[in-house]
């Protein structure tokens, strides 16, 4: 348990527990002189379905790619479920430790461009990992991801290989595979961005049906902001490296307190 | 009559034991700068201080330097500091370590062209860096090196006949043997071509034909 | 080192000899590889076949092997060549049959679309070929010939095998008169490599003189940059 009389960074919105499983604290990431995330504080809590919104360049991606340790910050603390992944202070050269392999393992990720193993079916691809980083049973594993296979509509496609698949199937083999390391925390950056639009709704669907049937924490990066309003428990508007706007997807949507929450709003409602 | 019928009829099984010995080397030698090649590629790319550095200046050098000077070092030199092969072996090393060189660039640019995604998606399901290297990356890498692996192996077979130099009595050395004790050159070096040719041309054929199945699938 | 020093005259004497060697077999590289490409793309059969011949043949059997054809058994037909004449002969057709197939390769490439619009304009296939394909397809071709020319510096070494005293013909020597192994050979591995090295830094010249489509492509963005201008 950590102290409560920890003093509580400034951080836009407030999680609905009182002990958030993702946490970042004075958060930047620069690029050259491309300061990408300012000094960023951000909380979510366990089980929170959290949407991110905001303008192209504005960090959205950045975020989840320093959660899944693809990304290092510049400088800050980055907490996940009580354990530190980041911590960061500005110049130190970083290494991968062993704290962070452990603690990277509660994360999972579905890519904007799916990145299945293109040499391996639906059913390895899925497998891969929990034989190989958990130690499962191979029949253990494969029968899992059968019943993952299932819940994402597939079933009959384990022994696909990913080019013998339409988009919008390898996305779902890929949050399959997800899945199937249990994570606590499941990371989406625009997971239908790289889609046909006919073939969107079909993984939305599943994102749906696990917003609404698992208690796993969810963070998504979405232009779809109807189905953002649909399933978040909280939205956040990003804007310049820094959170503008956090709510409830109604009052977000409805009636947004920030000026350049609604000038957003306007110019991608407009399509 | 120039060309001796009977002469060359009469030493032709000698030529063939000779072929036989270039292909042996070969193989052996293709596998040896196939697997060392992979060995340097990886090493380049896991930019290990100083080892990696070496590496490829050891790669670079061996490509800018020629084969024939390569195997009078390890023929001359290394007996020299105690290390000695036969002939035959010492000849397989030199051409298998020279072609290594071509091979790790061969396998570079296959592991540099497979996308970025791979590797994150890799690191998002947590797999250890053997595994993602052995299951994931040289796979893929691999499949795209495959028909240059082919050009290498026939470019060796004719390149082998240098290491006639180091006294490894291969096609090329035995035509010579044969010429010069016979005072007769004309049949044993024209037939030892023809037998280079008549391997060689089929089995580029053949790896025109693996390059269009392997061809980038992506 | 004593003896590479003792021998330096010796070395420097091969030095100059593969030298020599490699202009010489160089420049009958690149006429070989033209005339041999070329007619290999012609439509007139009794050109096409035998450059394919010629070069399937040059590339299907040992550079070695040719040499010591061209050395030894051409004696057979009444002809005796200077061992320097046999050596630049069998690395000149030998690299050249090489180099043809980067000619044919490059302008075959090139010749699909430009082809078309050289008919169009009326040309005859002998100019279409001289004022354009040709000189559109060098930039294509220097990298490909600049690894043949190291090839055929590299393979230079080989005719020490055929008696001409060149760098590696020297090392050869000075190491059965004097047994110092190592500091010859080590010497001439890394000359060889400056050498290969150089020969590499002149192609990287050559190409960017030889960057046809880059000034193109510069003088195609200066001229939208203008028309945006214009509109703006
Ligand atoms: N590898 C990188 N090197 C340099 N700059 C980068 C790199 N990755 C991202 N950036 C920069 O960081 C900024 C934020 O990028 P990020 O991908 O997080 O934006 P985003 O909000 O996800 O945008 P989008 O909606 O277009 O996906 C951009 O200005 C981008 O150019
Ligand atoms: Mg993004």
């Amino acid at each position: 348990m950590r102290p409560s009389t920890e003093p509580q960074p400034l951080s836009v919105g407030t999680a609905l527990a009182p002990e958030p499983i993702i946490r970042f604290e004075n958060v930047s990431k620069n690029w050259g002189s491309n300061h990408v995330l300012k000094s960023l504080n951000f909380e979510v809590a366990p089980g929170e379905k959290v949407s991110i919104i905001g303008p192209s360049g504005s960090g959205k991606t950045t975020i989840l790619r320093i959660l899944m340790t693809l990304e290092t910050p510049s400088e800050g603390l980055v907490k996940v479920d009580g354990d530190v992944l980041w911590n960061v202070t500005p110049g130190q050269k970083v290494r991968e430790t062993r704290q962070l392999r452990e603690t990277r393992r509660k994360i999972g990720m579905v890519f904007q461009q799916f990145n299945l193993f293109p040499h391996m079916t639906a059913m390895e691809n899925i497998i891969e990992a929990p034989i190989h980083v958990l130690g499962m049973k191979k029949a253990e594993a494969r029968e899992r991801a059968a019943d993952l296979l299932n819940l994402v509509g597939l079933g009959k496609h384990m022994n696909h290989t990913p080019p013998q698949m339409s988009g919008g199937q390898q996305q779902r083999v890929a949050i399959a595979r997800a899945l199937a390391m249990r994570p606590k925390v499941l990371l989406f950056d625009e997971p239908t961005s790289a889609l046909d639009p006919e073939l969107i709704g079909e993984v939305l669907n599943v994102i749906r049906n696990l917003a609404h049937t698992t208690d796993m924490t969810m963070l998504m990066v979405t232009h779809e902001m109807r189905f953002a309003e649909e399933i978040s428990d909280r939205v956040v508007m990003f804007d310049n490296g820094a959170a503008v706007e956090s709510g409830p997807p109604a009052q977000i949507f409805k009636d947004p307190q920030q000026e350049r929450t609604r000038t957003f709003l306007r110019a991608v409602l407009q399509h | 009559m120039i060309w001796d019928n009977n002469f060359a009829i009469s030493v032709f099984p000698l030529l063939l034991e000779g072929l036989g010995v270039t292909v042996q080397i070969t193989l052996l030698g293709t596998v040896l700068a196939a697997v060392l090649g992979l060995v340097f590629a990886v090493l380049r790319r896991l930019a290990i201080p100083v080892l990696s550095p070496v590496v490829s200046f050891l790669v670079v050098f061996v490509r800018g330097t020629p084969l024939l000077v390569q195997a009078y070092c390890a023929f001359f030199v290394l007996p020299a500091y105690g290390v000695s092969f036969d002939a035959l072996t010492t000849g397989v090393v030199v051409i298998g370590i020279n072609y290594s060189a071509y091979m790790a660039e061969v396998y570079r640019s296959g592991i540099q062209g497979v996308p970025k995604g791979q590797w994150e998606a890799a690191t998002a399901l947590s797999l250890p860096g053997a595994r993602t290297w052995g299951r994931i990356i040289l796979p893929q890498a691999i499949r795209t090196v495959v028909p240059m692996l082919g050009n290498y192996l026939i470019q060796m077979l004719k390149d082998s006949a240098v290491l006639s130099a180091i006294t490894v009595v291969e096609l090329m050395a035995t035509a010579q043997a044969i010429g010069s004790s016979n005072f007769r050159y004309l049949e044993p070096l024209t037939m030892a071509a023809l037998l280079f040719l008549a391997v060689s041309y089929p089995a580029s054929r053949l790896v025109n034909r693996l390059e269009r199945r392997y061809a980038p699938q992506h | 080192m004593s003896a590479v020093i003792d021998y330096a005259p010796l070395l420097w004497q091969g030095l100059l000899t593969t030298i020599l060697v490699t202009v010489l077999s160089g420049a009958l590289c690149v006429v070989v590889a033209f005339a041999a490409g070329l007619a290999r793309l012609s439509r007139h059969r009794f050109l096409s076949w035998p450059a394919g011949i010629f070069i399937e043949v040059f590339r299907g059997t040992s550079l070695l092997v040719q040499m010591f054809w061209l050395f030894f058994a051409l004696p057979f037909f009444g002809i005796q060549l200077h061992p320097v004449t046999a050596a630049v002969l069998a690395l000149g057709l030998n690299e050249g049959a090489y180099a043809a197939e980067v000619v044919r390769g490059a302008i075959a490439s090139r010749a699909k679309g430009q082809t078309e619009a050289c008919i169009a304009l009326g040309m005859e296939p002998a100019l279409r070929l001289r004022r354009i394909i040709i000189p559109q397809s060098i930039p294509a071709m220097l990298p490909p010939f600049g690894n043949v020319m190291v090839d055929l510096l590299k393979n230079t070494s080989l005719v020490s095998l055929v008696t001409v005293a060149d760098l590696t013909f020297s090392a050869q020597m000075i190491r059965s008169t004097t047994g110092q192994t190592t500091a010859i050979f080590l010497t001439i591995l890394v000359v060889y490599f400056v050498l290969s090295y150089l020969l590499t830094l002149l192609t990287g010249w050559l190409e960017r003189r030889f960057a046809l489509d880059r000034k193109a492509l510069a003088a195609q963005r200066k001229e939208s940059r203008l028309m945006k201008v214009g509109a703006a």
